[in-house]
């Protein structure tokens, strides 16, 4: 059963294709990696999927929601409605490069406030929750901080916890270990890695190679805003069939 | 005649144009911070003919006299038959006036913003009303307090100006009382007057950005 489908996505900012026909699916369970060069349209379809920004054609559609869908014979993707987009909304988690913790909330609220004011949440329930996603990030004893008391990567763990708090069905990581000083990448793979052993689904764009190839079921390399190639870590990484992908892994096997 | 003589005098004269330059202070706030907000998110507004408006109403406000402004709206506003007073009539006009310069401290606070915020809270699935006085605006404020505190000092001395359309605030009247004094008195009770507002709006500030200040 699909929890994502896309199906030949299109978008492009100005005269700049971003997105040229991107197909992909998407399964319960399933953890997938997008990686590719700065530029390939990653992080551009993450945020097409979120509806932080909109597809000019295509379809995208969460289970039995549609998002967006192109009709037959037309050019342009149309919208449902705000009631279903909101819905779907309540369906994935997205984790940001930047974090974007609300800096004038402390810990607590910035993970209850969705599931409370959005989700109608008692709000001694949902402290509770916030109290074991915090345990499970490893930052039970920083409920009363604010953000700018933590490091990154603690923020960066505050943010999962805060998107796992909605109980998303599925959970897209937009480089979330990029803004992060490279010792503190490691508690945020840490954190990613449980969820992936708990079957959470997720799609993770990433530089980290080695930790794409060992924590995602399949990977997806992205270039020009195309789908390279696509299949197992082992053979997307370890033997890419295109030219492109070897030539982006080249450089990552260098250092 | 001594000091204290010369101050008894005053003082007691003072009240009632006093009480009048609070009251413009104290109401134009209350009418232009909100109406400030109003004006920012038309200046802000996807719609043109809104922008447009608002930029209008920017331009016009902040690039004429505020005192001209005043006998504008007194002769306007008598000729209209609303029949307000003096210091009604100062209170809208300074609400109007004041409303301009709010309107752009809240449109540089907005837009200050990182717009990570906004998607942060979108993807949350908050709704715009939501987004705005939960996450928004409660950073905005910390933003924008220091040019707040500017234009609020500005206001009470700006009070002053109320006297071209007859309004008797602490200026005038001790201007008045100079003249019949002959002393210079009067002139620095009021300056003494007016140094004190703006030392406890000046504190009142200090403490709220002491108060906001527990994030970044």
């Amino acid at each position: 059963m699909s929890v994502l489908s896309a199906q030949n996505l299109k978008k492009s900012f100005g005269t700049t294709d971003v997105l040229r026909d991107i197909s992909f699916e998407i399964n319960e369970g399933e953890v997938l990696s997008i990686i590719g060069p700065s530029g390939s349209g990653k992080s551009t379809l993450l945020r097409c999927v979120t509806l932080l920004e909109r597809i000019d054609s295509g379809r995208i559609a969460y289970s039995d929601l549609t998002m967006a869908d192109t009709p037959e014979g037309q050019s342009k993707a149309v919208y449902s409605e705000g009631a279903v987009l909101q819905q779907i909304r309540r369906r994935f988690g997205l984790v940001f490069q930047n974090f974007n913790l609300f800096p004038h909330f402390t810990v607590m609220r910035n993970i209850i406030e969705a599931p409370v004011r959005v989700g109608k949440k008692e709000k001694k329930m949902a402290e509770s929750e916030a109290r074991s996603l915090l345990e499970k990030v490893g930052l039970a004893d920083r409920e009363k901080a604010y953000p700018c008391e933590l490091s990154g990567g603690q923020q960066q763990r505050v943010a999962i916890a805060r998107a796992l708090a909605m109980q998303p069905e599925i959970l897209f990581f937009d480089e979330p270990t990029s803004a992060l000083d490279p010792e503190l990448t490691g508690d945020i793979l840490k954190v990613i890695r449980d969820l992936a052993e708990e079957h959470m689904t997720m799609v993770i764009v990433t530089h980290e190679m080695s930790f794409a190839r060992d924590v995602s079921d399949r990977i997806i390399f992205m270039d020009g805003g195309v789908i390279v190639e696509q299949g197992d870590p082992a053979q997307v990484i370890g033997n890419p069939q295109s030219e492109r992908t070897r030539a982006f892994l080249s450089r990552f096997h260098k250092n | 005649m001594s000091l204290f003589e010369d101050i008894a005098r005053i003082l007691p004269r003072m009240m009632e144009p006093l009480s009048a330059t609070l009251m413009i202070f104290v109401f134009t706030l209350l009418f232009s911070l909100p109406l400030g907000l109003v004006v920012a998110f038309g200046r802000m507004s996807r719609i043109k003919p809104i922008r447009w408006v608002a930029q209008v109403y920017l331009l016009v406000m902040r690039g004429t006299p505020l005192m001209l402004q005043l006998i504008f709206f007194w002769f306007g506003l008598e000729l209209g038959g609303a029949g307000f007073s003096r210091l009604q009539t100062a209170i809208v006009a300074f609400s109007f006036n004041y409303a301009a310069y709010f309107a752009e401290i809240y449109r540089g606070g907005i837009e200050s913003i990182p717009v990570g915020q906004h998607e942060a809270a979108d993807v949350l699935g908050f709704s715009k009303s939501q987004t705005f006085f939960r996450i928004i605006l409660p950073q905005v404020v910390k933003k924008i307090l220091p040019p707040m505190g500017n234009e609020f000092m500005t206001l009470v001395k700006d009070t002053s100006l109320a006297q071209v359309i007859a309004v008797v605030e602490i200026t005038s009247m001790a201007q008045k009382i100079q003249v019949s004094m002959v002393s210079l008195m009067p002139i620095i009770v009021a300056g003494i007057f007016y140094l004190i507002m703006n030392a406890i709006v000046s504190k009142g500030f200090s403490l709220a950005e002491k108060k906001l200040g527990y994030y970044r």
